[in-house]
């Protein structure tokens, strides 16, 4: 996902970049309280740790490994506002250092992989935890099915970019499938390290966990065992219901045959669009089968990363709002921390 | 910790390119990136003449070009991708070897295998001939934030060290017959992820008093007074001049 300079058009370019700038600004407003004290060498040393566990692979399938994205986890663990800049920090060091992604493709970049997935996956986070038992088992489940959904909504963000900033003829239909269907499986591995690995630090140290930072400790303790096989199962349950809810929107599709032709581009040679005019990338619409109904997918995928961004940023501002009370409550761990150390 | 800096990002040397004000080498460098990303993509020699500049930046900045090719290296998966775009773009198409291709997506291979080397190859040369602190101290100059430039000083700084971390904690357990196949068997390393999350957090917490017992005040000690001079700038302005005058010309050819 680290696209590389000149992927996207320049006008794309600049408004994601002001989009990014303004959503981790308000991270750093947000965290600038913690990061004025102790958490400026924390909050580099976790960027370490994100930059390090994207490095780091797991299994997947019959011997192939994958990697964590961390967006999601960086969120839950260090809170929103601290989580999105630390993933960008990450995004904008590995262009500028390692050359992975382009310079001029911070903008997209950093939307897509730290503004959407930190912001995007805390919101989904804390939506859930509402849902499910306010328990280590609750808040292991909620932080898979977040950073899954995570992965998810940041390929769906990839895909409207794409609609408005595409540089070759792959029409967003395309795009949007081929992306949120990889996605989805990148998202159940991403699901399960993530929730795995807060189950483990929500284990050996709840406090440092600062997405429940205002969840009663000894209901945490509360864990059901649940097997490996069991998690799986429930990670791609919601794969399942997720893709169910992705094609519904394509349920009125042509038959196929007519499918077909239209995705080999045989339809799409002699095919005259009505969207010229559209302030949209000709590419991206090109071909399209039902351009109305391309642009109501597109249109709801907005609204919904739109909302859970918007969603994040709120508990973003929420938190720091309410930290004169909560850091009290940080603060009860101070000796056993000094103790570990 | 003075030896873990001298990572493979960096080459050392006394060129001109090294001895640059870092602010001035990142201004020239973001602004080539941006000329370069925004050159249109019919426009080939455009491309040649930016490949031409670079090389000269690169004997210059006395940079082995086999550094640079290792380094450039990290675009190869986009360059995989690039080369499947012309089967699946529409629009017209074209018969190459028999195989019907589009037009437009060739274009689109071209467009996305020219600016992605060109432009990783920019922040090659600024990373091959800038220490890590000094890029931060220029991009500080430039106006971004300095919690931003700190969180990556240390985040640069700890990165080796957490990633043999990670990379010890995998070892142990596959001295000890660990040999995970399949997702399910993953707990194990998330395991040993989370538990190198709370060390790195506790090494956070123990750095930062550390810190404060030298004296920290929440910025760091102004150490490299180097700032970019007049011919600096003029360096970086010229090269990034030239780059951006072939995009312009070749917007307004094509």
């Amino acid at each position: 996902m680290h696209a590389p300079d000149g992927f996207l058009n320049a006008g794309t370019a600049v408004a994601t970049g002001a989009i990014s700038a303004g959503a981790i600004g308000v991270g750093l407003r947000q965290a600038r309280e913690q990061l004025a004290d102790r958490q400026v060498p924390l909050a580099g040393i976790s960027a370490a740790f994100i930059f390090a566990a994207q490095m780091f692979n797991f299994p997947v399938a019959a011997g192939t490994t994958g990697h964590l994205l961390g967006g999601a986890l960086a969120a839950i663990l260090l809170g929103p506002a601290v989580g999105s800049v630390v993933v960008a920090v990450v995004v904008i060091v590995q262009a500028l250092l390692f050359a992975d992604g382009g310079v001029s493709a911070l903008g997209y970049n950093v939307l897509n992989m730290a503004v959407v997935t930190a912001f995007g996956g805390y919101a989904v986070f804390r939506g859930l935890l509402r849902l499910l038992p306010r328990t280590a088992t609750g808040v292991v489940f909620a932080s898979g099915i977040a950073a899954g959904v995570s992965v998810v909504l940041s390929a769906t963000a990839f895909s409207l970019e794409w609609l408005f900033g595409a540089t070759f003829p792959v029409p967003f239909d395309t795009v949007f499938g081929a992306m949120v269907g990889v996605h989805l499986l990148i998202g159940i591995g991403e699901g399960v390290l993530t929730g795995l690995t807060v189950g483990a630090v929500l284990a050996a140290r709840p406090d440092l966990v600062a997405g429940v930072h205002d969840l009663d400790r000894v209901a945490l303790r509360d864990r059901a065992s649940i097997g490996m096989r069991g998690f799986l199962l429930a990670g791609a349950l919601v794969a399942l219901l997720l893709a169910t809810v992705v094609s519904q929107f394509a349920a009125p599709a042509p038959d196929g045959l007519e499918r077909v032709a239209e995705d080999t581009g045989i339809a799409e040679v002699a095919r005259d669009h009505a969207l010229a005019d559209a302030p949209f990338a000709d590419y991206a619409t090109h071909g399209l089968r039902n351009e109305s109904l391309s642009l109501a997918v597109a249109g709801t995928a907005g609204v919904v990363i739109t909302l859970a961004v918007g969603a994040g940023l709120v508990a973003a501002v929420r938190r720091g709002r309410g930290r004169g009370r909560a850091s009290e409550g940080e603060h009860e761990h101070g000796p056993a921390r000094a103790g570990v150390g | 910790m003075g030896a873990g800096h001298a990572h493979a990002l960096y080459q050392h040397g006394h060129s001109t390119v090294h001895r640059m004000g870092p602010e001035a080498k990142l201004a020239a460098g973001f602004a080539s990136v941006v000329a370069i990303a925004t050159t249109p993509r019919e426009a080939v020699w455009a491309f040649a003449l930016h490949a031409a500049v670079l090389a000269a930046v690169v004997t210059a900045a006395e940079l082995p070009p086999r550094f640079v090719l290792r380094r450039l290296a990290i675009v190869l998966p986009f360059v995989a991708f690039a080369f499947t775009i012309p089967f699946v773009a529409g629009g017209e198409e074209v018969t190459v070897l028999g195989v019907g291709l589009s037009r437009d997506g060739l274009w689109g291979t071209w467009n996305v295998l020219a600016k992605a080397v060109l432009g990783a190859s920019v922040s090659i040369v600024v990373a091959g001939t800038t220490e890590e602190a000094r890029i931060f101290k220029g991009l500080e100059r430039l106006r971004v934030p300095v919690a931003i430039t700190l969180i990556a000083t240390f985040m640069l700084r700890y990165l080796t060290l957490i990633a043999d971390e990670l990379r010890r904690t995998r070892v142990a357990m596959r001295a000890r017959g660990y040999a995970p196949r399949w997702l399910w068997e993953a707990r194990p390393v998330a395991s040993a992820a989370g538990a190198v999350f709370v060390r790195s957090y506790e090494r956070g917490e123990r750095v930062h008093a550390a810190m404060l017992a030298r004296g920290f005040t929440g910025t760091m000690p102004e150490l490299d007074t180097r700032t970019a001079t007049r011919a600096d700038w003029l360096r970086g302005a010229t090269v990034a001049g030239v780059v951006a005058a072939t995009a312009l010309a070749a917007a307004v050819t094509t």
